[in-house]
Protein backbone atom coordinates (compact mmCIF):
# COMPACT_ATOMS: atom_id res chain seq x y z
CA UNK A 1 0.00 0.00 0.00
CA UNK A 2 1.45 3.40 -1.02
CA UNK A 3 1.59 5.99 2.09
CA UNK A 4 -1.32 8.25 2.58
CA UNK A 5 -0.81 11.98 1.40
CA UNK A 6 -0.74 14.78 4.39
CA UNK A 7 -4.09 15.93 2.89
CA UNK A 8 -5.73 12.60 4.09
CA UNK A 9 -4.89 13.18 7.76
CA UNK A 10 -6.20 17.03 7.39
CA UNK A 11 -9.55 15.16 5.55
CA UNK A 12 -9.97 12.46 8.49
CA UNK A 13 -10.11 15.52 11.37
CA UNK A 14 -12.42 17.30 9.00
CA UNK A 15 -14.76 14.32 8.78
CA UNK A 16 -14.48 14.06 12.72
CA UNK A 17 -15.59 17.10 12.80
CA UNK A 18 -18.24 16.76 10.92
CA UNK A 19 -19.54 13.57 12.58
CA UNK A 20 -19.17 15.32 15.68
CA UNK A 21 -20.90 18.12 14.61
CA UNK A 22 -24.06 16.00 13.13
CA UNK A 23 -23.80 13.82 16.36
CA UNK A 24 -22.93 15.98 18.97
CA UNK A 25 -26.22 17.90 19.90
CA UNK A 26 -28.71 15.27 19.98
CA UNK A 27 -25.92 13.33 22.87
CA UNK A 28 -26.27 16.54 24.65
CA UNK A 29 -29.46 16.55 24.90
CA UNK A 30 -29.14 12.59 25.56
CA UNK A 31 -26.99 13.57 28.36
CA UNK A 32 -29.00 16.40 29.74
CA UNK A 33 -32.18 14.53 30.18
CA UNK A 34 -30.78 12.93 32.82
CA UNK A 35 -30.62 15.96 34.82
CA UNK A 36 -31.83 15.82 38.45
CA UNK A 37 -35.45 17.31 39.12
CA UNK A 38 -33.34 20.53 39.86
CA UNK A 39 -32.06 20.90 36.51
CA UNK A 40 -32.80 23.27 33.58
CA UNK A 41 -32.31 23.23 29.98
CA UNK A 42 -28.22 23.99 30.04
CA UNK A 43 -25.13 22.53 31.55
CA UNK A 44 -24.29 21.81 34.11
CA UNK A 45 -25.77 19.08 35.88
CA UNK A 46 -27.82 19.30 38.87
CA UNK A 47 -27.60 15.65 40.12
CA UNK A 48 -28.68 12.49 37.63
CA UNK A 49 -31.77 11.31 37.47
CA UNK A 50 -34.16 9.64 35.66
CA UNK A 51 -36.90 12.07 37.19
CA UNK A 52 -38.04 13.29 33.52
CA UNK A 53 -38.29 10.32 32.10
CA UNK A 54 -40.68 8.90 34.61
CA UNK A 55 -42.31 12.77 34.46
CA UNK A 56 -42.89 11.29 30.22
CA UNK A 57 -45.11 8.16 31.48
CA UNK A 58 -47.17 10.19 34.00
CA UNK A 59 -50.27 10.74 31.24
CA UNK A 60 -51.27 14.53 32.82
CA UNK A 61 -47.87 15.91 32.88
CA UNK A 62 -47.51 16.49 29.19
CA UNK A 63 -49.73 15.93 26.45
CA UNK A 64 -51.23 12.52 24.80
CA UNK A 65 -47.53 11.60 24.04
CA UNK A 66 -48.20 7.87 24.12
CA UNK A 67 -51.53 8.18 22.25
CA UNK A 68 -49.38 10.38 19.84
CA UNK A 69 -46.76 7.72 19.58
CA UNK A 70 -48.94 5.15 18.64
CA UNK A 71 -50.53 7.18 15.66
CA UNK A 72 -47.18 7.89 14.50
CA UNK A 73 -46.30 4.23 14.48
CA UNK A 74 -49.64 3.03 12.90
CA UNK A 75 -49.56 5.47 10.27
CA UNK A 76 -45.60 4.92 9.39
CA UNK A 77 -46.55 0.93 9.05
CA UNK A 78 -48.96 2.18 6.94
CA UNK A 79 -47.24 4.25 4.55
CA UNK A 80 -44.07 2.12 4.93
CA UNK A 81 -46.76 -0.86 2.74
CA UNK A 82 -48.29 1.52 0.63
CA UNK A 83 -45.12 3.03 -0.54
CA UNK A 84 -43.25 0.13 -0.85
CA UNK A 85 -45.64 -1.97 -3.24
CA UNK A 86 -46.25 1.35 -5.09
CA UNK A 87 -42.64 2.33 -5.48
CA UNK A 88 -42.16 -1.28 -7.44
CA UNK A 89 -45.27 -1.26 -9.52
CA UNK A 90 -43.71 2.44 -10.54
CA UNK A 91 -40.62 0.78 -10.71
CA UNK A 92 -41.33 -2.22 -13.29
CA UNK A 93 -44.24 0.56 -15.31
CA UNK A 94 -41.44 2.87 -15.99
CA UNK A 95 -39.11 0.08 -17.78
CA UNK A 96 -41.83 -0.28 -19.70
CA UNK A 97 -41.32 3.25 -20.81
CA UNK A 98 -45.42 4.04 -21.25
CA UNK A 99 -46.39 7.19 -22.81
CA UNK A 100 -46.75 9.56 -20.46
CA UNK A 101 -44.14 8.34 -18.07
CA UNK A 102 -42.14 11.56 -18.52
CA UNK A 103 -44.69 13.14 -17.37
CA UNK A 104 -45.45 10.97 -14.29
CA UNK A 105 -41.67 11.32 -13.41
CA UNK A 106 -41.43 14.82 -13.08
CA UNK A 107 -44.91 14.97 -11.28
CA UNK A 108 -43.14 13.15 -8.92
CA UNK A 109 -40.12 14.91 -8.77
CA UNK A 110 -42.19 17.89 -8.33
CA UNK A 111 -43.68 16.52 -5.30
CA UNK A 112 -40.21 16.32 -3.90
CA UNK A 113 -39.16 20.13 -4.45
CA UNK A 114 -42.66 21.69 -3.98
CA UNK A 115 -42.81 23.68 -0.34
CA UNK A 116 -44.33 20.72 1.97
CA UNK A 117 -46.41 23.64 3.64
CA UNK A 118 -48.18 23.63 0.46
CA UNK A 119 -49.11 20.35 0.34
CA UNK A 120 -50.47 20.60 3.96
CA UNK A 121 -52.18 23.80 3.05
CA UNK A 122 -53.92 22.30 -0.35
CA UNK A 123 -54.89 19.01 0.98
CA UNK A 124 -56.22 20.71 4.23
CA UNK A 125 -58.51 23.24 1.71
CA UNK A 126 -59.43 20.09 -0.11
CA UNK A 127 -60.74 18.31 2.60
CA UNK A 128 -62.76 21.14 3.94
CA UNK A 129 -63.99 22.60 0.88
CA UNK A 130 -65.23 18.62 -0.31
CA UNK A 131 -66.88 18.72 3.65
CA UNK A 132 -64.61 15.48 4.27
CA UNK A 133 -63.03 15.17 7.69
CA UNK A 134 -59.29 15.98 8.01
CA UNK A 135 -57.71 12.94 10.03
CA UNK A 136 -54.49 11.17 10.01
CA UNK A 137 -55.32 8.24 8.33
CA UNK A 138 -56.91 9.93 5.28
CA UNK A 139 -55.57 13.45 4.43
CA UNK A 140 -52.35 13.23 6.19
CA UNK A 141 -51.55 9.61 4.91
CA UNK A 142 -51.78 10.87 1.73
CA UNK A 143 -50.22 14.19 2.36
CA UNK A 144 -47.06 11.80 3.46
CA UNK A 145 -47.07 9.34 0.53
CA UNK A 146 -46.53 12.58 -1.53
CA UNK A 147 -42.68 12.77 0.34
CA UNK A 148 -41.91 9.13 0.80
CA UNK A 149 -43.01 7.73 -3.12
CA UNK A 150 -40.89 10.15 -4.87
CA UNK A 151 -38.08 8.55 -2.63
CA UNK A 152 -38.89 5.28 -3.39
CA UNK A 153 -39.80 5.88 -6.66
CA UNK A 154 -35.70 7.35 -7.16
CA UNK A 155 -34.55 4.05 -5.16
CA UNK A 156 -36.40 1.83 -7.98
CA UNK A 157 -34.62 3.59 -10.72
CA UNK A 158 -31.18 3.17 -9.36
CA UNK A 159 -32.01 -0.49 -8.61
CA UNK A 160 -33.27 -1.17 -12.03
CA UNK A 161 -30.57 0.90 -13.80
CA UNK A 162 -28.68 -1.64 -12.64
CA UNK A 163 -30.47 -4.80 -12.71
CA UNK A 164 -29.70 -7.33 -15.26
CA UNK A 165 -32.04 -8.47 -18.01
CA UNK A 166 -30.36 -11.64 -18.53
CA UNK A 167 -32.21 -13.10 -15.25
CA UNK A 168 -35.36 -12.43 -16.45
CA UNK A 169 -35.10 -13.74 -20.16
CA UNK A 170 -33.43 -17.01 -18.50
CA UNK A 171 -37.05 -17.38 -16.26
CA UNK A 172 -38.96 -16.64 -19.74
CA UNK A 173 -36.84 -18.77 -21.61
CA UNK A 174 -37.44 -21.85 -19.02
CA UNK A 175 -40.95 -20.66 -19.16
CA UNK A 176 -41.99 -18.98 -16.19
CA UNK A 177 -45.01 -16.51 -16.89
CA UNK A 178 -44.71 -13.08 -16.30
CA UNK A 179 -45.61 -13.22 -13.08
CA UNK A 180 -43.47 -15.97 -11.92
CA UNK A 181 -40.72 -14.00 -13.27
CA UNK A 182 -41.34 -10.99 -10.80
CA UNK A 183 -42.34 -13.39 -7.84
CA UNK A 184 -39.61 -15.59 -8.19
CA UNK A 185 -37.06 -13.40 -9.75
CA UNK A 186 -37.20 -9.71 -9.91
CA UNK A 187 -38.59 -9.56 -6.12
CA UNK A 188 -35.90 -11.89 -4.48
CA UNK A 189 -33.09 -10.55 -6.18
CA UNK A 190 -34.12 -6.25 -5.49
CA UNK A 191 -35.29 -7.08 -1.59
CA UNK A 192 -32.57 -6.17 -0.13
CA UNK A 193 -33.00 -2.51 -1.58
CA UNK A 194 -37.10 -2.77 -0.89
CA UNK A 195 -35.66 -2.88 2.80
CA UNK A 196 -34.44 0.29 1.90
CA UNK A 197 -37.47 2.20 0.53
CA UNK A 198 -39.39 0.44 3.54
CA UNK A 199 -36.81 2.43 5.50
CA UNK A 200 -37.55 5.60 3.83
CA UNK A 201 -41.12 5.08 4.09
CA UNK A 202 -41.27 4.70 7.88
CA UNK A 203 -38.84 6.90 8.96
CA UNK A 204 -39.73 10.30 6.83
CA UNK A 205 -43.33 9.40 7.65
CA UNK A 206 -42.74 9.43 11.23
CA UNK A 207 -40.73 11.78 11.67
CA UNK A 208 -42.89 14.07 8.49
CA UNK A 209 -43.90 17.44 10.45
CA UNK A 210 -44.84 20.24 7.93
CA UNK A 211 -47.27 17.78 5.55
CA UNK A 212 -49.06 16.30 8.64
CA UNK A 213 -49.44 19.95 10.24
CA UNK A 214 -52.34 20.97 8.87
CA UNK A 215 -53.91 17.31 7.74
CA UNK A 216 -53.58 15.35 11.12
CA UNK A 217 -57.05 16.48 11.91
CA UNK A 218 -57.58 16.65 15.69
CA UNK A 219 -55.22 13.98 16.42
CA UNK A 220 -51.82 14.85 16.74
CA UNK A 221 -48.74 12.65 14.87
CA UNK A 222 -45.68 12.72 17.36
CA UNK A 223 -43.70 15.49 15.86
CA UNK A 224 -46.81 17.48 16.05
CA UNK A 225 -47.30 16.67 19.49
CA UNK A 226 -43.23 17.48 20.38
CA UNK A 227 -43.80 20.73 18.09
CA UNK A 228 -46.66 21.86 20.68
CA UNK A 229 -44.24 20.64 23.56
CA UNK A 230 -41.60 23.28 22.43
CA UNK A 231 -43.91 26.19 23.18
CA UNK A 232 -44.80 25.76 26.44
CA UNK A 233 -42.66 22.88 28.36
CA UNK A 234 -39.37 24.60 29.60
CA UNK A 235 -37.91 21.81 31.51
CA UNK A 236 -35.98 18.97 30.31
CA UNK A 237 -39.16 16.42 30.03
CA UNK A 238 -38.53 17.56 26.22
CA UNK A 239 -35.32 16.31 26.10
CA UNK A 240 -36.09 13.05 27.65
CA UNK A 241 -39.04 12.85 24.98
CA UNK A 242 -36.49 13.25 22.33
CA UNK A 243 -33.83 10.99 23.39
CA UNK A 244 -36.32 8.09 23.49
CA UNK A 245 -37.82 8.75 20.07
CA UNK A 246 -34.62 9.09 18.89
CA UNK A 247 -33.46 5.94 20.69
CA UNK A 248 -36.72 4.25 18.92
CA UNK A 249 -35.46 6.10 15.65
CA UNK A 250 -31.89 4.17 15.75
CA UNK A 251 -33.60 0.74 16.85
CA UNK A 252 -35.48 1.02 13.81
CA UNK A 253 -33.10 1.55 11.68
CA UNK A 254 -30.22 -0.72 13.30
CA UNK A 255 -33.32 -3.60 12.74
CA UNK A 256 -33.40 -2.48 9.09
CA UNK A 257 -29.60 -2.43 8.13
CA UNK A 258 -29.30 -5.55 10.49
CA UNK A 259 -32.30 -7.53 7.83
CA UNK A 260 -30.12 -6.00 4.72
CA UNK A 261 -26.66 -7.82 6.35
CA UNK A 262 -28.57 -10.60 7.36
CA UNK A 263 -30.11 -10.89 3.74
CA UNK A 264 -26.73 -10.21 2.08
CA UNK A 265 -24.35 -13.02 4.44
CA UNK A 266 -27.12 -15.36 3.43
CA UNK A 267 -27.66 -14.77 0.16
CA UNK A 268 -23.25 -15.31 -0.26
CA UNK A 269 -23.92 -18.66 2.09
CA UNK A 270 -26.52 -20.20 -0.18
CA UNK A 271 -26.35 -18.40 -3.50
CA UNK A 272 -29.35 -16.82 -4.90
CA UNK A 273 -32.36 -18.94 -4.18
CA UNK A 274 -34.15 -17.06 -6.83
CA UNK A 275 -36.44 -19.65 -9.07
CA UNK A 276 -36.52 -22.63 -6.29
CA UNK A 277 -40.03 -22.06 -5.28
CA UNK A 278 -41.58 -22.02 -8.51
CA UNK B 1 -55.24 -19.46 -4.41
CA UNK B 2 -55.10 -15.76 -5.15
CA UNK B 3 -51.56 -16.07 -5.90
CA UNK B 4 -52.68 -19.45 -8.28
CA UNK B 5 -55.28 -16.64 -9.86
CA UNK B 6 -52.93 -14.00 -10.58
CA UNK B 7 -50.56 -16.49 -12.31
CA UNK B 8 -53.38 -17.42 -14.58
CA UNK B 9 -54.02 -13.94 -15.26
CA UNK B 10 -50.41 -12.98 -16.01
CA UNK B 11 -50.24 -16.20 -17.87
CA UNK B 12 -53.37 -15.42 -19.85
CA UNK B 13 -51.94 -11.84 -20.85
CA UNK B 14 -48.94 -11.77 -23.19
CA UNK B 15 -50.71 -14.79 -25.07
CA UNK B 16 -53.91 -12.96 -25.94
CA UNK B 17 -51.74 -9.57 -26.39
CA UNK B 18 -49.14 -10.45 -28.81
CA UNK B 19 -50.16 -9.15 -32.18
CA UNK B 20 -50.34 -5.50 -30.30
CA UNK B 21 -47.32 -6.14 -28.36
CA UNK B 22 -46.51 -2.46 -28.19
CA UNK B 23 -49.96 -1.39 -26.88
CA UNK B 24 -50.28 -4.36 -24.27
CA UNK B 25 -46.94 -3.27 -22.98
CA UNK B 26 -48.14 0.38 -22.21
CA UNK B 27 -51.69 -0.50 -21.19
CA UNK B 28 -49.50 -3.02 -18.50
CA UNK B 29 -47.13 -0.22 -17.51
CA UNK B 30 -49.99 2.39 -17.51
CA UNK B 31 -51.87 0.18 -15.17
CA UNK B 32 -48.42 -0.58 -12.63
CA UNK B 33 -48.42 3.26 -12.88
CA UNK B 34 -51.90 4.44 -12.08
CA UNK B 35 -51.61 4.02 -8.27
CA UNK B 36 -48.61 6.42 -8.02
CA UNK B 37 -50.46 8.51 -10.72
CA UNK B 38 -53.83 8.60 -8.57
CA UNK B 39 -52.07 9.31 -5.36
CA UNK B 40 -50.18 12.13 -7.22
CA UNK B 41 -53.18 13.66 -8.96
CA UNK B 42 -55.46 13.42 -5.67
CA UNK B 43 -52.89 15.02 -3.33
CA UNK B 44 -50.63 16.79 -5.17
CA UNK B 45 -51.59 18.40 -8.08
CA UNK B 46 -55.40 18.29 -6.87
CA UNK B 47 -54.08 20.49 -3.72
CA UNK B 48 -51.99 22.68 -5.43
CA UNK B 49 -54.79 23.42 -8.03
CA UNK B 50 -56.70 24.11 -5.54
CA UNK B 51 -54.42 26.80 -3.60
CA UNK B 52 -54.48 28.75 -6.97
CA UNK B 53 -58.23 28.56 -6.85
CA UNK B 54 -58.01 29.88 -3.62
CA UNK B 55 -55.31 32.59 -3.90
CA UNK B 56 -58.36 34.32 -5.74
CA UNK B 57 -60.99 33.53 -3.34
CA UNK B 58 -61.81 36.55 -0.34
CA UNK B 59 -61.89 36.39 3.43
CA UNK B 60 -63.67 37.75 6.36
CA UNK B 61 -62.82 36.80 9.64
CA UNK B 62 -64.34 33.10 10.31
CA UNK B 63 -64.57 31.62 6.50
CA UNK B 64 -62.87 32.12 3.04
CA UNK B 65 -65.70 33.19 0.18
CA UNK B 66 -65.43 31.38 -3.51
CA UNK B 67 -64.83 34.73 -5.55
CA UNK B 68 -62.56 36.42 -8.93
CA UNK B 69 -60.07 38.74 -6.91
CA UNK B 70 -56.99 39.70 -7.23
CA UNK B 71 -56.87 41.67 -3.54
CA UNK B 72 -54.66 38.84 -2.24
CA UNK B 73 -51.74 39.15 -5.34
CA UNK B 74 -52.02 43.52 -5.23
CA UNK B 75 -51.87 43.26 -1.07
CA UNK B 76 -49.06 40.72 -1.61
CA UNK B 77 -46.99 42.83 -4.25
CA UNK B 78 -47.94 46.14 -2.86
CA UNK B 79 -46.25 45.40 0.95
CA UNK B 80 -42.87 46.29 1.48
CA UNK B 81 -42.47 43.15 3.62
CA UNK B 82 -43.33 40.44 1.10
CA UNK B 83 -39.84 41.83 -0.88
CA UNK B 84 -37.59 42.09 2.21
CA UNK B 85 -39.22 38.51 3.36
CA UNK B 86 -38.40 37.13 -0.06
CA UNK B 87 -34.74 38.68 -0.09
CA UNK B 88 -34.63 36.93 3.87
CA UNK B 89 -35.57 33.52 1.73
CA UNK B 90 -33.11 33.90 -0.84
CA UNK B 91 -30.13 34.62 1.65
CA UNK B 92 -30.81 31.41 4.15
CA UNK B 93 -30.89 29.46 0.62
CA UNK B 94 -27.79 30.65 -0.52
CA UNK B 95 -26.20 31.16 2.75
CA UNK B 96 -26.99 27.66 3.12
CA UNK B 97 -26.23 26.34 -0.35
CA UNK B 98 -22.43 27.51 -0.29
CA UNK B 99 -21.99 25.77 3.00
CA UNK B 100 -23.92 22.57 3.01
CA UNK B 101 -21.82 22.58 -0.35
CA UNK B 102 -18.15 23.18 0.70
CA UNK B 103 -18.39 20.95 3.52
CA UNK B 104 -21.15 17.79 1.27
CA UNK B 105 -17.94 18.31 -1.25
CA UNK B 106 -15.35 17.92 0.90
CA UNK B 107 -17.40 14.87 3.26
CA UNK B 108 -17.87 12.87 0.10
CA UNK B 109 -14.63 13.63 -1.69
CA UNK B 110 -13.08 12.25 1.77
CA UNK B 111 -15.43 9.51 1.52
CA UNK B 112 -14.85 8.14 -2.10
CA UNK B 113 -11.32 8.23 -2.65
CA UNK B 114 -9.26 8.35 0.57
CA UNK B 115 -11.09 5.56 1.77
CA UNK B 116 -9.55 1.97 0.57
CA UNK B 117 -11.30 -0.34 2.27
CA UNK B 118 -15.49 -0.57 0.72
CA UNK B 119 -16.75 -1.55 3.83
CA UNK B 120 -15.22 1.18 6.27
CA UNK B 121 -16.92 3.27 3.17
CA UNK B 122 -20.28 2.06 3.54
CA UNK B 123 -20.08 2.18 7.39
CA UNK B 124 -18.56 5.64 7.65
CA UNK B 125 -21.53 6.68 4.78
CA UNK B 126 -24.01 5.44 6.95
CA UNK B 127 -22.87 6.90 10.16
CA UNK B 128 -23.54 10.75 7.74
CA UNK B 129 -27.17 9.19 6.72
CA UNK B 130 -28.57 7.82 10.10
CA UNK B 131 -28.97 11.32 11.42
CA UNK B 132 -31.75 11.78 8.25
CA UNK B 133 -33.92 9.24 9.34
CA UNK B 134 -34.29 11.02 13.17
CA UNK B 135 -36.62 13.86 13.58
CA UNK B 136 -35.70 17.23 12.35
CA UNK B 137 -37.43 18.55 15.48
CA UNK B 138 -35.64 16.67 17.93
CA UNK B 139 -32.37 17.83 16.07
CA UNK B 140 -33.57 21.30 16.02
CA UNK B 141 -33.98 21.17 19.77
CA UNK B 142 -30.60 19.50 20.64
CA UNK B 143 -29.17 23.34 19.71
CA UNK B 144 -30.46 24.60 22.47
CA UNK B 145 -27.75 23.22 25.29
CA UNK B 146 -25.33 24.18 22.91
CA UNK B 147 -26.15 27.72 21.71
CA UNK B 148 -28.69 29.30 24.68
CA UNK B 149 -27.13 32.38 26.71
CA UNK B 150 -25.37 30.07 29.34
CA UNK B 151 -24.97 27.34 26.76
CA UNK B 152 -21.82 25.05 26.30
CA UNK B 153 -20.52 27.24 23.31
CA UNK B 154 -21.14 30.81 25.55
CA UNK B 155 -19.57 28.49 28.78
CA UNK B 156 -16.54 27.67 26.63
CA UNK B 157 -15.89 31.25 25.26
CA UNK B 158 -15.96 32.74 28.55
CA UNK B 159 -13.94 30.33 30.42
CA UNK B 160 -11.13 30.41 27.26
CA UNK B 161 -11.03 34.41 27.98
CA UNK B 162 -11.93 34.92 24.17
CA UNK B 163 -15.10 36.97 25.36
CA UNK B 164 -16.29 38.41 28.57
CA UNK B 165 -20.07 38.29 28.68
CA UNK B 166 -22.41 35.81 26.60
CA UNK B 167 -22.99 35.97 22.92
CA UNK B 168 -26.64 36.78 22.19
CA UNK B 169 -27.02 35.85 19.03
CA UNK B 170 -26.16 32.39 19.31
CA UNK B 171 -29.35 31.24 19.53
CA UNK B 172 -32.40 32.87 18.29
CA UNK B 173 -30.60 34.87 15.18
CA UNK B 174 -29.88 33.95 11.39
CA UNK B 175 -26.75 32.38 12.81
CA UNK B 176 -28.63 29.55 14.33
CA UNK B 177 -31.44 29.53 11.44
CA UNK B 178 -28.42 28.85 8.66
CA UNK B 179 -26.60 26.36 11.53
CA UNK B 180 -29.94 24.05 11.56
CA UNK B 181 -30.17 24.40 7.81
CA UNK B 182 -26.77 23.43 7.41
CA UNK B 183 -27.23 20.54 10.68
CA UNK B 184 -30.00 19.42 8.65
CA UNK B 185 -29.68 19.18 5.21
CA UNK B 186 -26.11 18.83 4.40
CA UNK B 187 -26.66 15.35 4.09
CA UNK B 188 -28.69 16.23 0.76
CA UNK B 189 -25.11 17.46 -0.58
CA UNK B 190 -22.71 14.60 0.69
CA UNK B 191 -25.56 11.59 -0.81
CA UNK B 192 -25.38 12.90 -4.69
CA UNK B 193 -22.12 14.00 -4.87
CA UNK B 194 -20.98 10.81 -3.20
CA UNK B 195 -23.47 8.46 -5.79
CA UNK B 196 -21.72 10.65 -8.55
CA UNK B 197 -17.66 10.56 -7.30
CA UNK B 198 -17.98 6.55 -6.79
CA UNK B 199 -18.77 6.23 -10.57
CA UNK B 200 -15.40 8.48 -11.70
CA UNK B 201 -13.62 5.75 -13.72
CA UNK B 202 -10.32 5.95 -11.51
CA UNK B 203 -8.10 5.02 -14.74
CA UNK B 204 -8.69 8.73 -15.48
CA UNK B 205 -7.56 9.80 -11.69
CA UNK B 206 -4.24 7.49 -12.48
CA UNK B 207 -4.20 8.70 -16.43
CA UNK B 208 -4.32 12.77 -14.85
CA UNK B 209 -1.33 11.65 -12.04
CA UNK B 210 1.26 9.92 -14.72
CA UNK B 211 0.73 13.11 -17.11
CA UNK B 212 1.76 14.74 -14.24
CA UNK B 213 -1.13 16.42 -12.28
CA UNK B 214 -0.64 17.16 -8.58
CA UNK B 215 -3.73 16.10 -6.48
CA UNK B 216 -5.25 19.55 -6.29
CA UNK B 217 -5.32 19.78 -10.07
CA UNK B 218 -6.87 16.38 -10.41
CA UNK B 219 -9.31 17.24 -8.25
CA UNK B 220 -10.54 20.87 -10.02
CA UNK B 221 -9.50 19.75 -13.66
CA UNK B 222 -10.87 16.44 -13.40
CA UNK B 223 -13.25 15.20 -10.31
CA UNK B 224 -14.79 18.72 -10.08
CA UNK B 225 -16.30 18.65 -13.86
CA UNK B 226 -17.16 15.12 -13.24
CA UNK B 227 -19.18 15.37 -10.11
CA UNK B 228 -21.40 18.50 -11.38
CA UNK B 229 -24.27 16.29 -12.06
CA UNK B 230 -24.30 15.31 -8.38
CA UNK B 231 -23.27 18.60 -7.01
CA UNK B 232 -26.68 20.03 -9.09
CA UNK B 233 -28.67 17.32 -7.12
CA UNK B 234 -27.86 18.34 -4.36
CA UNK B 235 -28.41 22.00 -4.90
CA UNK B 236 -31.75 21.53 -6.32
CA UNK B 237 -32.53 19.41 -2.82
CA UNK B 238 -30.73 21.86 -0.11
CA UNK B 239 -32.25 25.19 -2.12
CA UNK B 240 -36.05 23.51 -2.24
CA UNK B 241 -35.86 22.48 1.28
CA UNK B 242 -34.44 25.78 2.80
CA UNK B 243 -36.95 28.12 0.57
CA UNK B 244 -40.18 26.08 1.74
CA UNK B 245 -39.03 25.69 5.09
CA UNK B 246 -41.25 27.53 7.83
CA UNK B 247 -40.68 25.41 11.00
CA UNK B 248 -37.05 25.82 11.52
CA UNK B 249 -36.74 29.64 10.54
CA UNK B 250 -39.54 30.01 13.25
CA UNK B 251 -38.22 27.84 16.09
CA UNK B 252 -33.99 28.47 15.65
CA UNK B 253 -35.30 32.44 15.38
CA UNK B 254 -37.66 32.27 18.30
CA UNK B 255 -39.96 33.66 15.75
CA UNK B 256 -38.03 36.81 15.58
CA UNK B 257 -37.09 35.97 11.96
CA UNK B 258 -39.13 35.83 8.69
CA UNK B 259 -39.31 33.74 5.44
CA UNK B 260 -41.52 33.33 2.61
CA UNK B 261 -42.95 29.44 4.85
CA UNK B 262 -43.46 31.79 7.80
CA UNK B 263 -45.57 34.29 6.03
CA UNK B 264 -47.45 31.52 4.65
CA UNK B 265 -48.02 29.63 8.46
CA UNK B 266 -48.45 32.80 9.70
CA UNK B 267 -51.36 33.62 7.57
CA UNK B 268 -52.63 29.94 7.74
CA UNK B 269 -52.73 30.44 11.94
CA UNK B 270 -55.00 33.49 11.05
CA UNK B 271 -57.40 31.41 9.29
CA UNK B 272 -56.80 34.32 6.14
CA UNK B 273 -56.65 31.33 3.58
CA UNK B 274 -56.55 33.42 0.77
CA UNK B 275 -53.64 35.16 1.75
CA UNK B 276 -51.47 32.46 2.74
CA UNK B 277 -52.89 30.51 -0.81
CA UNK B 278 -51.79 33.66 -2.93
CA UNK B 279 -48.16 33.28 -0.84
CA UNK B 280 -48.04 30.13 -1.64
CA UNK B 281 -48.46 30.18 -5.36
CA UNK B 282 -45.67 32.85 -5.55
CA UNK B 283 -43.30 31.00 -3.62
CA UNK B 284 -44.60 28.15 -5.87
CA UNK B 285 -43.97 29.95 -9.05
CA UNK B 286 -40.18 31.14 -7.09
CA UNK B 287 -39.27 27.38 -6.61
CA UNK B 288 -39.97 26.32 -10.08
CA UNK B 289 -37.94 29.43 -11.28
CA UNK B 290 -35.03 28.13 -9.87
CA UNK B 291 -35.51 24.75 -10.24
CA UNK B 292 -36.19 25.35 -14.09
CA UNK B 293 -32.75 27.26 -14.03
CA UNK B 294 -31.09 24.45 -12.82
CA UNK B 295 -32.35 21.89 -14.19
CA UNK B 296 -30.76 23.40 -17.47
CA UNK B 297 -27.61 21.90 -16.06
CA UNK B 298 -28.52 18.34 -15.32
CA UNK B 299 -30.53 15.42 -16.27
CA UNK B 300 -31.34 13.74 -13.12
CA UNK B 301 -32.76 10.17 -14.66
CA UNK B 302 -29.28 9.72 -16.10
CA UNK B 303 -27.68 10.14 -12.43
CA UNK B 304 -29.36 7.64 -10.73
Amino acid sequence: MEPRPTSFYFLTGFFALFVLFLYGPTITIGILSFQGPEGGLTFPMRGVSLNWFRELFQEQAVGDIWGAFRRSFALGLMVMVTTVVISVMAGLAFRKRFPGAGLLFYLAIASLVIPSILVSLGVGLIFTQLGLKIHWTTSGFGSQLTWTLPFGLLIMFAVFNRFDKSYEEAARDQGATAWQTLRHVVIPIIAPSLLGVALFGFTLSYDEFARTLLTAGSYNTLPLEIFGMTTNVTTPVIYALGTLTTLFSFLVIGAFLLAVWVMGKRRARHGSDAGKGV
Amino acid sequence: MTEMAGEVRAAAAPVAARPVAGLSKAVAGWLQAAPLAAILLAFLVAPIAMIVVVSFWKATEFSIIPAFSFENYEFLFGSPVTYRVFLATFKYALVTWAATLAIGFTVAYYLAFHIRSQTVQIALFLLCTIPFWTSNIIRMISWIPFLGRNGIANQALIDWGLIDAPLEWLLYSDFAVILAFVHLYTLFMVVPIFNTMMRIDKSLLEAARDNGASGFQTLVHVILPLTKPGIMIGTIFVVTLVMGDFITVRFMSGSQKANVGRLISNDIGLLQYPSAAATAVVLLCTVLIVIGILLRFVNIRKEL
